[in-house]
């Protein structure tokens, strides 16, 4: 049933029975960036009822990316001779003395590109000067960047690197629910994330914490008939690992996965706020050692930091919507934005300013 | 970063194809999905074909198939 | 920035006008006689695209702020700044698409300049064109006549000429049919005025910034809410799949052959089946109203789900040059 109308009804039948054995109201995190967007985008809020609260989490690649990584980008722009090849939501994140776009404005090379392997097309027609590539994303990208490594080796793009900054959903999960202070009663998981690990990557949450793991895709019908399906789950005690978005499979992408294990080796990695996670980022592999960034050129060693009073930590954790942080919207918008929630395309911060009223939020929130 | 989108591949050269959605053409890789034929539907993620899908699962899942009038349109409006 | 930049150095440097005063035309008298007069300056990049080119854009564009000036345009002038290096062949086929734009809009070229300066990259071209009109009887637009309970019509689809001309630029994969919806919409405006004079309170061709930034423009003006429902948003395959691949919003994508009446509620099926007669308003239809006023006006849309979400002035990365 993927009518709209008959979507919503599932949820208004489910609600009082999940609702009775959550207590006096249900909190559901959202991963994804794309999710947290399409919910605000969609209006999908004011169709739930009251006190169903869908929060953010960790799921938007430059919210989650670590200061110093966007310092040391920053850096890398300003050098003489280096091209930054760049996905376009980073271009506009604040690092210490301004953000890429800044840099650009000041005379420095930073190329927006749509695919990795833009990247090193860039590099081979701009050869000798350096071209860096700023590898973010989760496991739906990793791929791709895997790929323009193979492809750079192959071609023998000498000039072209890759400043590895993926990193992996379920530790980041894991690491969530180890902390106490956050309600997270269910996820709705992202969706293209999924396509590549498999719905069944989810099974050790649902195992260690009994949580429902629910992938659905992006447009409205399937973002509400993912949460119906957890609300099912909830209703009836059986959290699982599961999937409404039927291009994701049991197991995920099998080459997608294999490239990734060909190309990246898991180490642990800094996350904006949640500290450094062991075994969650993708570093090169030894095999590729020649095209990574962090090994070719001398980084800074910056130190990393939280603009004063930015609470991109909090948000990106559960712990708070974006209108509890105090410079939400004054000063923090998107055309000046704190910290890289209001400045990503798919921050939640920048999704609420964007798309709710300013005095309420009007996000039908019964705290 | 972009949403993903499924289209229907044209034509497959090597590591790469070119992909039609109503009419609109992207050249894409197509490493990831190598079971993937001309005809087939692949889901594309910021330039990579990351899975196959069928045109029913891409209908269903996807609203943007929905409001599009004509799927079947392998050249532009004249 | 260009909105404080306006606001804090240039107005207060030449003196006079209201920032809030300001539209894309204005009037002026001397003795019995008026005259509409508004000027444009168009730095697109690339210089062509599918569907038009910066010459067919300068002429097109003056036209249209003329025309939702609740002007007939009469005459333009035209200064060209080329950069050295540009091709002839180039610059010929720019200009004579300005000249076929100005012979079907029925106003003449009447003077003009030509400078060429030392390039800057990739060889470009800067157009300027003023505009002169005369104001049409009946019309009385602008942002005081709006009142609540008034419909918005648009007369088509969004985003057709942002598209297409991001597609075109290099570096991007997409090859898409798009074309820009470039053209005159002076015969719209005329309709609509004789048909309905006074009936007609406000009138925009949403440009760079999309129907959002007239939105939030007309909302801010008037100091009331403004209320439009994305279902009644005419869509086109091709500018959803390409906006869809891009990751823009249609609402936040420029157009150059659009209009937006703003009409007495009575009056909007009228205007829908006035427009409905032309080509240049290929899927005419009421979008939305205007709301009670506000110390805080918002624009807001009424989902697709049947949700809602605010409409703010896009920024940034939303917005490439585009004209």
């Amino acid at each position: 049933m993927t009518h709209l109308p008959d979507i919503l009804g599932r949820i208004d039948t489910l609600w009082p029975r999940a609702l009775a054995r959550a207590g006096e109201r249900v909190q559901l995190m959202e991963i994804c960036g794309t999710h947290t967007v399409a919910v605000s985008r969609g209006g999908l809020r004011d169709l739930l009822p009251g006190p169903l609260r869908l929060v953010s989490g960790p799921g938007c690649p430059v919210c989650v990316t670590d200061q110093t990584y966007v310092d040391q980008a920053i850096h890398l722009a300003g050098e003489r001779d280096v091209i930054v090849a760049t996905y376009g939501d980073m271009v506009r994140v604040p690092g210490r003395e301004g953000s890429l776009e800044q840099a650009r404005s000041a005379g420095a090379a930073v190329e927006v590109i749509y695919a990795a392997h833009e990247a090193v097309e860039l590099a081979r027609r701009k050869a000798p000067r350096q071209v860096v590539f700023l590898a973010i994303g989760f496991e739906t990208t990793a791929p791709a960047t895997a790929l323009a490594l193979r492809q750079a080796r192959a071609g023998r793009v000498s000039n072209f690197s890759v400043f590895s900054a993926h990193k992996l959903v379920l530790p980041a999960m894991h690491a969530l629910l180890d902390q106490e202070d956050v309600r997270i009663d269910g996820f709705l998981c992202p969706g293209h994330v999924s396509v590549i690990i498999g719905y069944r990557a989810y099974e050790p949450i649902v195992r260690k914490h009994l949580r429902p793991c629910v992938v659905a895709g992006f447009d409205d019908e399937q973002i509400l008939a993912g949460i119906a399906e957890i609300l099912r789950q909830l209703a009836e005690a059986a959290p699982a690992a599961a999937s409404v978005y039927p291009v994701v499979k049991a197991d995920g992408n099998p080459q997608a996965r294999q490239v990734i294990e060909e190309t990246f080796r898991v180490a642990d990695a800094p996350w904006r706020a949640l500290g450094v996670i062991p075994s969650s980022g993708l570093d090169l592999a030894e095999e590729y050692a020649e095209f990574d960034t962090a090994r070719r050129f001398e980084l800074p060693q910056v130190e990393s930091y939280e603009p004063p009073g930015c609470r991109c930590g909090d948000v990106i954790c559960g712990r708070c919507l974006p209108r509890d942080c105090p410079l939400f919207a004054n000063p923090c918008t998107p055309r000046d934005p704190v910290g890289p929630c209001m400045v990503s395309s798919e921050g939640a911060c920048a999704a609420h300013y964007k798309y709710h009223r300013p005095e309420t939020g009007k996000t039908n929130d019964a705290t | 970063m972009c949403l993903a989108i499924p289209a229907r591949i044209e034509s497959i050269e090597g590591e790469r194809a070119t992909v039609n959605l109503a009419g609109t053409k992207a050249d894409v890789v197509v490493t990831l999905t190598p079971e993937a034929g001309v005809g087939d539907w692949v889901l594309i993620h910021a330039g990579y074909a990351i899975t196959i899908v069928t045109e029913e699962d891409a209908r269903e899942t996807f609203a943007l198939l929905r409001q599009i009038a004509d799927l079947d349109a392998d050249d532009p409006p004249a | 920035m260009t909105a404080e930049l306006i606001a804090e150095v240039i107005l207060p440097a030449i003196g006079g006008q209201d920032a809030t005063a300001l539209t894309d035309a204005a009037e002026v008298a001397w003795g019995a006689d008026r005259v509409v007069f508004t000027t444009d300056s168009y730095v697109v990049q690339p210089l062509e695209f599918a569907g038009g080119d910066i010459g067919k854009l300068a002429v097109c564009g003056t036209v249209n702020d003329l025309a939702v000036a609740a002007a007939r345009p009469v005459a333009l002038s035209m200064s060209l700044v080329l950069e050295e290096g540009l091709e002839i062949e180039l610059l010929r086929r720019v200009l004579v698409s300005a000249g076929e734009a100005a012979r079907r809009a029925g106003v003449t070229i009447v003077t003009g300049d030509t400078k060429v300066i030392d390039r800057r990259g990739e060889p470009g071209m800067t157009i300027n064109t003023a505009g002169i009109g005369a104001p049409l009887p009946g019309g009385e637009v602008g942002f005081r006549h709006v009142g609540a309970g008034d419909a918005l019509v648009l007369t088509g689809p969004l985003g057709l000429h942002g598209l297409a001309v991001m597609c075109r630029r290099k570096g991007l994969s997409i090859a898409s049919s798009l074309e820009s919806d470039c053209q005159a919409i002076h015969e719209l405006t005329a309709a609509l005025l004789e048909a309905l004079g006074p009936r007609v309170h406000w009138m925009r061709d949403p440009t760079r910034g999309g129907l959002a930034a007239t939105l939030v423009d007309l909302a801010q003006a008037t100091g009331r809410n403004v209320e439009v429902r994305q279902r009644a948003i005419p869509t086109d395959p091709a500018a959803t799949v390409a906006a869809e691949m891009l990751g823009l919003d249609l609402l936040n994508v420029a157009n150059e052959g659009r209009l937006v009446a703003v009409v007495e509620a009575a009056a909007a099926e009228q205007a829908v089946n006035i427009l409905a007669a032309h080509e240049a308003a290929p899927a005419p239809v009421i979008i939305g109203n205007v709301g009670e006023a506000t110390d805080m006006p918002l624009v807001e849309m009424v989902t697709a789900a049947g949700g809602r979400r605010i409409v703010q002035m896009p920024y940034g990365e939303d917005l490439p040059r585009i004209c």
